[in-house]
């Protein structure tokens, strides 16, 4: 009954997007599609327990969807209502092959990300259509009410009908600009999980990365030649392994230099690592991503934190400014500067920036005045830090190290 | 083929100036050579309008838009383009042509008139 049971989970974690692809595709419909790989897996949790696990569930999934699929619409059309032709999301005039694998998992994936769909319709869409994950944990992962993510839901899926999202990998001249709008989506789910700290939520919220990581496994399956989706997992990986060393037994944030470094996931930094190395071998300009991920291979890679090498996070934050000359950016290369030249230079960086309203930039403005002993500013910017961060885990932090400030 | 209607919005009474009557006029152009044309036309200011309402015995009317907004249509395209992306570009492009945001609807199709409702 276990070994059944486990069939159906992996069943579910390596075949849902493969089953709602291939009948959405079939039919043009992602509400078709949806409901029957729903009903497919439904029909297997009754099933297989008793006829045994089929020798490939994959197929037995996607045979027993098509097949619901045929009955609604065979029902629907005796009802008098217009037989529909699978026309609505498909497509008859073929992209030319892009080098990428045409599957119809990353149509599923392209059509759900398409940027005529609002930000938050592209995050739910993907983790139901893509990830499997049902209406509920959708809901509670993002705190949000079950009928208004499920109204958000139908709405994007009426949008797609409506307007005729394309059911398919996007042509040339718009791949590039797509491809980037798939991992914003995918780093978003990322980050809803790794920047939460709502204790009541954690479990949940720790799923959210591990979906953003699969699902970022699957685009890179799907797009291997991709140096920014490489990019991106290598960035997830290097970040989630840091996550059980991030927030102490107390609920506080714990910075990184203070991080125990011995339990940090070697297997997700090994892997992370190899990733970025790959990407450096390969001589290809560096997009965002990969930055990012280097950075955080230079930090992985450092044993103690007096071991890290700072110049070349300054050199590959440089890297960034130059892709992406925004203030965080600025910000986040004045961190490392302070390592590297101290905080008096750094503190000159980080003044001008125009990031009054964000709680890091009066963090980091705090941190490097302590270090000038200039402790009555410093705790004027740890307050104002402390007021802006949603964080809780963060506010506890930044509390305490303002409470150890010297002086009144 | 789907057509799509694509709404110029703007915020101010002006009309549209040569220059963007030109590059409107080369977009026209390429509307029709590519196949993509339907219509097309510009609207005169909402001021001009009259609001009919017949549904009751003798039609009232009443001068002036519907509704007071502070932005509001100032032409359209309705255009055939093969799906959603195809029909964006044509609005980039035409958005560009006539320096003012383009707003791009579906007309819904006769086979998808009966789930509109679901919207």
């Amino acid at each position: 009954m276990t070994t059944v049971t486990e069939a159906i989970a992996r069943a579910h974690r390596e075949q849902w997007a493969r089953v709602v692809a291939t009948l959405a595709r079939r039919y043009g419909d992602l509400d078709i599609a949806e409901e029957m790989a729903a009903e497919a897996f439904a029909a297997a949790v009754e099933r297989w327990p008793a006829d045994g696990v089929p020798p490939s569930p994959g197929a037995w999934l996607t045979v027993t969807a098509d097949r619901r699929a045929l009955d609604r619409i065979r029902r629907e059309a005796k009802r008098g209502r217009k037989h529909q032709e699978a026309l609505m999301l498909s497509d008859a005039t073929e992209p030319e092959p892009l080098g990428v694998i045409d599957d119809d998992r990353l149509r599923l994936v392209f059509t759900c990300c398409h940027p005529a769909l609002a930000m938050e319709a592209r995050v739910a869409l993907t983790l139901r259509m893509v990830g499997g994950l049902t209406v509920p944990e959708i809901a509670a992962a993002f705190l949000v009410q079950e009928t208004a993510m499920s109204r958000r839901i139908t709405r994007a899926k009426t949008k797609i009908k409506a307007a005729r999202i394309p059911y398919r990998v996007p042509s040339r001249e718009d791949l590039a600009a797509r491809v980037t709008g798939v991992l914003t989506v995918l780093f978003l789910i990322f980050n809803e999980g790794y920047l939460s700290s709502d204790p009541d939520k954690d479990a949940v919220r720790a799923d959210l990365t591990a979906e953003a990581i699969r699902l970022t496994r699957l685009v890179r399956d799907l797009m291997p030649a991709d140096g920014e989706v490489a990019g991106l997992l290598a960035l997830m990986l290097l970040t989630e392994a840091r996550r059980a060393s991030r927030v102490s037994a107390g609920g506080e944030l714990v910075a990184l230099a203070e991080q125990d470094r011995g339990a940090w996931n070697r297997e997700l930094i090994a892997e992370g690592h190899a990733l970025v190395r790959a990407r450096l071998a390969s001589g290809q300009r560096p997009g965002r991503y990969q930055i990012l991920a280097a950075v955080n291979a230079v930090h992985t890679d450092a044993r103690d934190v007096r071991d890290t090498d700072w110049s070349q996070i300054v050199a590959l934050y440089d890297q960034l400014a130059a892709l992406d000359p925004s203030p965080i950016v600025r910000l986040n290369r004045a961190i490392a500067l302070a390592e590297l030249d101290g905080p008096e230079v750094a503190l000159a960086e980080v003044e001008p920036l125009p990031l009054d309203g964000y709680h890091l930039f009066h963090a980091t403005r705090a941190d490097l005045l302590r270090r000038l002993g200039r402790s009555q500013e410093s705790r004027a910017a740890y307050d104002r830090a402390i007021g802006l961060a949603v964080n809780t885990a963060e506010q506890a932090y930044l509390i305490r190290r303002r409470d150890q400030l010297a002086g009144p | 083929m789907a057509q799509y209607l694509m709404s110029v919005l703007t915020d101010s009474t002006e009309l549209a100036t040569e220059a963007e009557m030109e590059t409107i006029d080369v977009f026209n152009d390429q509307l029709i050579a590519n196949g993509h044309w339907v219509f097309a036309g510009g609207l005169a200011s909402p001021a001009t309008a009259t609001v009919v309402d017949g549904r009751d015995g003798e039609p009232v009317l009443t001068d002036g838009p519907y509704v007071e907004s502070k932005e509001h249509i100032a032409g359209f395209w309705i255009i055939e383009a093969a799906d959603l992306d195809v029909a964006l570009r044509l609005a980039g492009q035409g958005s560009k042509a006539c320096n003012r945001r383009v707003e791009v609807r579906p007309v819904l199709q006769e086979d998808q008139a009966d789930q509109a409702d679901q919207a």
